[in-house]
């Protein structure tokens, strides 16, 4: 029995050790947080287009899942994750919505005329309004959005190859089963 | 001495002012009052260690706007923290919520230093037990004992 407790301070320090192992381990970002709107609606947004009169609206996106990228031309790691989004538009297929946070359109537009436009279609955030519903605390943010429009996934920061192929893909074969 | 006193003074109210701006404030001094304590108790998320009162963030700075619309709007402050809590999570609270996730958090702490407490109380308690388990001597020891101090005296 008394060995035992002796033995306590040891377990607690290898529990520690266990904890530390896990928040530090490489890939794990401790300043990704967990989305509290995950399986709630999206907020409703309407937004002016980038391109044409056209707005780009949740309800315009309901009926197919749905992927919206919040991005911005001042962005650093937007243009990281740049040649994968092209990739995904171009070679898969996927419908990729752009929402550009806090973002002049004339640079969001020169921005897609230099690196390519992903997007199906871009809706302007100036006053950053729908990003704070959507929970959004830094660009670039990803969110699958389902047919019903509910939040199903989120990515924070740039999606990596790995993150599509891992979660993104079959997450978009599950919502949409026939494509 | 005094003039060393004074620069570092002089110093500190040189830092950059942050924090809430003069055109964020409202009108009512009231509701500007009910919005810098809500702002003290919502961390910003950029900074993560600074509430949005203190933070010159950019998101701190439109969540203090948020803030201040939903209490102009007629919100309760529950209200208004709710609304910032449905966007972002619990994790925005300063003060985490008592709930069984955070039960650990909570209570683990007082738990430890009550462990702590009985262990070193145990401790205490069994040094002090140990000398009145000693046996008397037996009269034939008390006899030697008595013969060898006599001895000593002598």
């Amino acid at each position: 029995m008394k060995r035992i407790v002796y033995l306590l301070p040891l377990a607690l320090f290898f529990v520690l050790v266990g904890y530390f192992l896990i928040s530090l381990r490489p890939g794990h970002d401790t300043h990704e947080l967990p989305s509290a709107m995950l399986e709630k609606p999206a907020p409703g947004f309407d937004l002016a287009d980038l391109g044409d009169d056209n707005k780009l609206s949740l309800a315009g996106l309901k009926g197919h899942p749905v992927i919206v990228n919040f991005f911005a031309s001042w962005c650093v790691p937007c243009r990281i994750e740049h040649p994968l989004l092209m990739r995904l538009s171009q070679q898969d297929h996927l419908p990729l919505y752009g929402i550009a946070y806090k973002d002049k359109p004339a640079d969001s537009a020169r921005l897609l005329a230099t690196y390519g436009d992903p997007f199906r279609q871009v809706g302007m955030d100036q006053d950053g309004r729908v990003g704070l519903d959507f929970g959004v605390y830094g660009v670039p943010e990803t969110y699958v959005i389902d047919a019903n429009g509910i939040i199903r996934k989120r990515f924070v920061g740039p999606l990596t190859a790995e993150a599509v192929e891992r979660d993104l893909m079959p997450l978009l074969k599950q919502l949409e089963p026939s494509s | 001495m005094r003039k060393f006193v004074l620069c570092m003074v002089l110093l500190l109210g040189a830092l950059p002012a942050r924090g809430v701006e003069p055109r964020e404030r409202l009108a009512d001094p009231a509701l500007e009052a009910r919005a810098r304590t809500i702002s003290g108790e919502l961390r910003c998320l950029v900074c993560q260690n600074e509430s949005i009162d203190e933070s010159g963030a950019d998101l701190a700075h439109d969540i203090r706007i948020l803030v201040r619309e939903r209490l102009t709007a007629g919100d309760t402050d529950a209200q208004t923290i709710q609304a910032v809590v449905n966007r972002y999570g619990a994790f925005v609270l300063l003060k985490p919520p008592v709930e069984p996730a955070t039960y650990v958090l909570w209570f683990g702490p007082p738990a430890l230093v009550m462990l702590g407490l009985a262990a070193t109380g145990l401790w205490l308690h069994r040094r002090q037990v140990a000398p009145n388990e000693t046996t008397p001597l037996s009269p034939d020891e008390s006899r030697r004992l008595a013969g060898l101090l006599r001895d000593n005296e002598g």
